[in-house]
């Protein structure tokens, strides 16, 4: 459905306004902690404060006899119910299936990280329940902590002792194509090595966690409002694995939800032990995350220690890629912690290329930290950083010049549909043209004069780019079944015409800073030829709306969107079996048109509205043929992933006295296949960007070896502000169009956190290489004094 | 946070009064002392709030040229109202962010010494006399480590007095998270010196450089420091830098301060 045949105002293509964020600027979003209910308590947990630890003793009876406190809990509670579980089953290479420790509702005979609750108090008012957490009393015996993953392997302390080892899995893919792989690099006549580490990111959304729980005791019926990207996917995990709350029986409502990136994808025990405690005290219970627990409890990202091997011919034509990882999963396995680093990163490995051979071996760590999961990107910004990482350092080794040594290994856009070296096919795209573009919007021939500039000032300057292509839209059920995916990724729309011709339509996507509530009724009025302000996009409650999937991985409109173009069709041909009928003519006949639905060559027509009516206003009408009402459900399950692509630049001026970065101009080329809203996908790359320049410059996620967060908060931890970004260039015009979904649209909710570290490490990198310091790689975040560091290393 | 109560005094005497209580504790823009009994690292019984002490507030020229700045002025206004010393009021324009500015104190900035705050580079580089309720106290003798001061118990600083150079600057180079100074040096020219005053790098908290002060004496230029070092033993070293990081970067600051001073 491309964009140029809009009819509609307001319809597909359209920069329209977003509609949700009036109430987001203003003040009237409603956020989880924003609900307060009547006779409402307060949980606080007590968190361990060391990073591995034997639980001797808790005691708390103090804490229990304070005043307001309703009631204590420890993981003792929780000892019968089941434990949060991994949503993929990864086996090994010698086909052992993953080590699976349970992750109970609270820590039970040991504490795993800082931060690990292991207690909570549920009271009157917050400060009270704050004041008998401080009561309750435990004995902790330490233990040493492993927080290096190398440490980890080589055996030091267990952080489960009942798995008898940190490695959770060692994977290989494709393991059939190791051999090939070993030997095709042994005759390579060269090969490119590099060792890199992909820095721990803290996701840090503007919310932070917060669930309320709200037991009925005349229904036996359980409200659980939380900050989650997928509501039925919580449902489940508790109703299935954790609590054992039928179904029916609980509800759970994602309200307005400020940022997620991934750390509210998961399951959490602060949910499961406000819903208990709600049972117990039969009120409700509500827990806010403080801003220093976030930092120490919501699921972290990335953390790969990863060796990449590139050979080549001398030409620079790819032969293969070889990586090992270690990705680190932290303490427990968070839900979708052990396909992130496999499945997610994996099959990403042959980047926009046709090299022939590619080997990926990963080892999942545990390690005492924070648990590690899907944050932006989600291993396909891993692979894409490892990928045109090492490809920008053979270019410089051979010579060769970095976009050329790409162009020549591209994929080109006659040869797709292409099965790539790592076992996907990608269905389209066209790299050259993205590349064609960025050139142009960079600058790139102007780029040595802006370098003779900076250096006249005592400046460096460096260019850096990059390609990459990533796999969203996630994910066809049935391939990911075989894979070890624990559960189906299709998602479902319910389009609810209402009698006066307004609509209400439930998605099973969660909006949580992506814009749904405006995108969404684009396509849905371009279909039906209606305003796009009649519709109303319903999603975040399980009791509105059907079993959907949620947000993340790009998928919202890819998957989601295209189940509201498959309702919408149904709705199409029922109202068109009404139309005919209120027209005497026959279904063939009718067309529908700007929401007129017309017998083709008559004048003869009825308005979308006076179908609508008719439907829920069934007078004189074919009972016998037609139902009344005018509501479709549609489940929609993706015939592959979606693959995004393009080509980043960056370029930076470096301080060499300081190491300061400064980003002078950033540039995106994206193809996202067809755009619905261009103003949204505008802003969904920028802050992408911004995140992905934060992970390169900034972001710094520190444990000591005792397994402390020194980065645990503002005053250590970076966040990127304005003025550590330049004004970006960003364009998607041009897309190749998915070719396996309606609406042609590939998804762009990571691609900028995907694709942009790789372009500004490797223009600092040309910066540095132009000041005569030979320094080929060196590890993110590129902050002033580790930028100065290794300026200044020994050898340089 | 824990409970407290909460006094609004409208005379340096009043506050005087209140601060004798056991467990009171001044409170001027909390931009400090607010986040610390979030984070229920605190727990004093009263706060003596000074803000609304008007004979604390404001900025003006003494007779003697010092530029006087009351002890609960917010940077904001010092910003503002400092011309006549660009360096100082250049300083304070760029600690935190406005929100900062609009409450932060300067009392409650050399109160607190931090060792990466801004001020205290500010009054040690100009030899500033902190005025309290019970005496004048010289910059030189009023820093005594990080986050120690000269101070007594419930002693309130209610004015500062900076001497007016003829020539300022300071170089801040931040921090990327807090955006404190990872490394500030403020260089301060006067008819009988150079003073040069470094924040956010030494384990000592703010400190005069002397062998600086020496070398831009005989010769006040970026020039002069180059056969110069420091060491980085006693400097901080930590997650944003190394002590040496630090050392070296002091000199860089200090020879862009000089370059800039006007
Ligand atoms: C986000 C942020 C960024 C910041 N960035 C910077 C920066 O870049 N550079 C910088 O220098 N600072 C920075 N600060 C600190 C800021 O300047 C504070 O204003 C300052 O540290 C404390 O001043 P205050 O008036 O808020 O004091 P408060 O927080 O109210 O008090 C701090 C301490 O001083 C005592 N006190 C307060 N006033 C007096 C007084 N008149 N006499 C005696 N004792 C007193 C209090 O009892 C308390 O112990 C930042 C703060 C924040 C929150």
């Amino acid at each position: 459905m491309p964009k140029d045949n809009s009819t509609v105002e307001g319809g597909i293509g359209a920069a329209t306004v977003r509609r949700e964020d009036i109430r987001f600027l203003t003040g009237d979003g409603q956020y989880t902690d924003d609900i307060v209910l009547q006779g409402q308590t307060h949980a606080i947990f007590v968190r361990s404060d060391v990073a591995n630890g034997v639980i001797k003793s808790i005691d708390t009876s103090a804490a229990e006899a304070m005043p307001g406190v309703l009631a204590v809990f420890t993981g003792e509670d929780f000892a019968e119910v089941g434990g949060n579980p991994a949503g993929w089953l990864i086996n090994s290479r010698d086909g052992e299936p993953m080590k699976e420790p349970k992750r109970p509702v609270l820590a039970h005979g040991k504490v795993r990280h800082v931060g690990d609750a292991y207690a909570a108090v549920v009271a009157e008012t917050k400060e009270q329940a704050m004041d008998a957490a401080a009561a309750v009393e435990v004995d902790i015996e330490e233990l040493d902590a492993v927080t290096d993953m190398t440490s980890a392997i080589a055996g030091g302390g267990l952080v489960h002792d009942e798995i008898e080892t940190n490695i959770c899995f060692d994977w290989g893919w494709i393991e059939d194509n190791r051999a090939a792989t070993d030997a095709a690099i042994k005759a390579a006549p060269h090969v490119t090595t590099l060792e890199l580490v992909n820095n721990r990111l803290v996701p840090n959304a503007m919310e932070p966690r917060a669930s309320t729980a709200d037991y009925n005791k005349g229904t036996g019926e359980y409200t659980l409002y939380t900050t989650s990207q997928n509501p039925h996917l919580t449902r489940l995990l508790i109703s299935a694995f954790v609590l054992g709350i039928p179904e029916n029986k609980l509800r759970v409502v994602a309200p307005d939800v400020g940022g997620g990136f991934g750390s509210k994808i998961y399951h959490y025990g602060e949910e499961a032990l406000v819903l208990a405690a709600s049972k117990k005290l039969k009120r409700p219970v509500k827990w806010t995350s403080s801003r220093s627990e976030a930092f120490l409890t919501d699921a972290h990202g990335r953390d790969h220690v990863t060796k990449i091997e590139l050979a080549c011919e001398k030409d620079g034509t790819f032969i293969a890629f070889r990586t090992e990882t270690l990705a680190n999963v932290g303490a427990y396995l968070s839900n979708f912690s052990t396909v992130t680093p496999t499945f997610l990163h994996g099959t990403l490995m042959a980047g926009n290329y046709t090299v022939p051979n590619v080997y990926v071996n990963v080892k999942a760590v545990f390690t005492n930290t924070a648990p590690v999961d899907a944050y932006r990107g989600a291993g396909r910004p891993e692979a894409t950083y490892s990928i045109e990482r090492v490809v920008d350092m053979a270019a410089r080794e051979l010579g060769m010049d970095p976009i050329k040594i790409r162009r020549k290994n591209f994929i080109k856009p006659d040869q797709f549909p292409f099965a790539s070296a790592a076992g996907l096919e990608y269905d389209s795209g066209n790299y050259d043209r993205q590349m064609d573009k960025l050139e142009v919007m960079i600058d790139r021939d102007g780029f040595s004069a802006r370098r003779a500039e900076s250096e006249k000032k005592g400046m460096l300057r460096g260019l850096g780019l990059n390609a990459y292509v990533e796999a969203c839209g996630i994910a066809p059920s049935n391939l990911i079944g075989i894979l070890g995916a624990r559960v189906g990724l299709y998602d479902a729309a319910t389009v609810r015409v209402n009698a006066t011709g307004n609509l209400a339509v439930m998605v099973g996507a969660h909006s949580h800073g992506q814009g749904h509530e405006t995108a969404f009724p684009q396509v849905v009025a371009e279909m039906l030829g209606i305003d796009p302000m009649s519709i109303e996009i319903v999603h975040g409650d399980t009791a509105k709306i059907p079993f959907g999937m949620g947000t993340y991985g790009s998928r919202s409109l890819a998957v989601c969107g295209s189940a509201v173009v498959r309702a919408t069709e149904k709705i199409i041909v029922k109202a068109k079996k009404i139309a005919a009928h209120m027209l005497a003519a026959a279904d063939t006949e009718i067309e529908l048109r700007d929401g007129q639905f017309s017998v083709a060559g008559t004048n003869k027509s009825v308005s979308f509205g006076e179908v609508a009516l008719k439907a829920y206003i069934p007078h004189q009408f074919p009972i016998e043929e037609i139902e009344p009402g005018l509501e479709e459900t549609a489940f929609y399950d993706p015939a592959n992933f979606t693959y995004p692509s393009g080509a980043y630049a960056c370029e930076v001026e470096l301080d060499p006295k300081t190491g300061k970065v400064t980003i002078e101009r950033f540039a995106a080329a994206d193809d996202f296949g067809n755009i619905i809203n261009p103003m949204i996908v505008t802003g969904q790359v920028h802050g992408g960007i911004g995140q992905g320049i934060g992970q390169a410059l900034i972001e710094q996620t520190a444990y000591d070896e005792n397994g402390q967060l020194l980065s645990a908060s503002y005053m250590d931890y970076a966040m990127p502000r304005a003025d550590d970004l330049p004004f970006y260039q960003v364009n998607h015009d041009d897309g190749t169009p998915c070719t396996h979904n309606p609406l042609g649209v590939k998804g762009c909710g990571e691609a900028g956190a995907i694709a942009s570290p790789a372009s500004v490490v490797n223009a600092v990198i040309d910066a540095m290489q132009s000041g005569g310091k030979n320094v080929t790689h060196m590890d993110m975040p590129l902050t002033p004094s580790r930028v100065w560091e290794a300026m200044n290393a020994k050898g340089v | 946070m824990y409970n407290f109560e909460m006094t609004r005094p409208s005379t340096i005497a009043d506050a005087v009064k209140a601060l004798q209580d056991e467990d009171a504790q001044a409170l001027g823009g909390g931009q400090t002392l607010i986040p610390t009994l979030k984070q229920r690292l605190a727990m004093p019984s009263t706060l003596v709030s000074l803000t609304g002490i008007g004979e604390m507030r404001g900025v003006c020229m003494s007779d003697a040229g010092e530029v006087c700045v009351g002890g609960a002025t917010p940077h904001a206004v010092v910003a503002r109202e400092a011309s006549a010393f660009p360096g100082l009021a250049a300083l304070a324009s760029h600690i935190g962010d406005p929100a900062v500015r609009n409450r932060g104190t300067v009392g409650g900035s050399l109160a607190n010494n931090d060792p990466s705050a801004c001020y205290p580079a500010a009054a040690l580089a100009s030899g500033a006399t902190i005025i309290t309720n019970a005496r004048e106290i010289v910059a030189d003798e009023y820093f005594q480590g990080m986050f120690t001061t000269a101070l007594e118990e419930g002693e309130i600083i209610t004015e500062v007095r900076f001497p007016v150079p003829e020539k300022s600057h300071y170089e801040k180079f931040v921090q990327p998270a807090s955006r404190f100074a990872l490394v500030g040096v403020m260089v301060a020219k006067y008819a009988d010196g150079v003073r040069v005053a470094v924040t956010g790098a030494s384990e000592e908290g703010v400190f005069r450089w002397a062998e600086a002060e020496a070398a831009l004496n005989a010769n006040f230029s970026a020039d002069a420091l180059d056969d110069l070092s420091l060491g980085g033993d006693d400097m901080i070293s930590d997650l944003h830098g190394s002590g040496d990081y630090r050392a070296h970067l002091v000199k860089v600051m200090t020879g862009r301060a000089v370059s800039k001073a006007a």
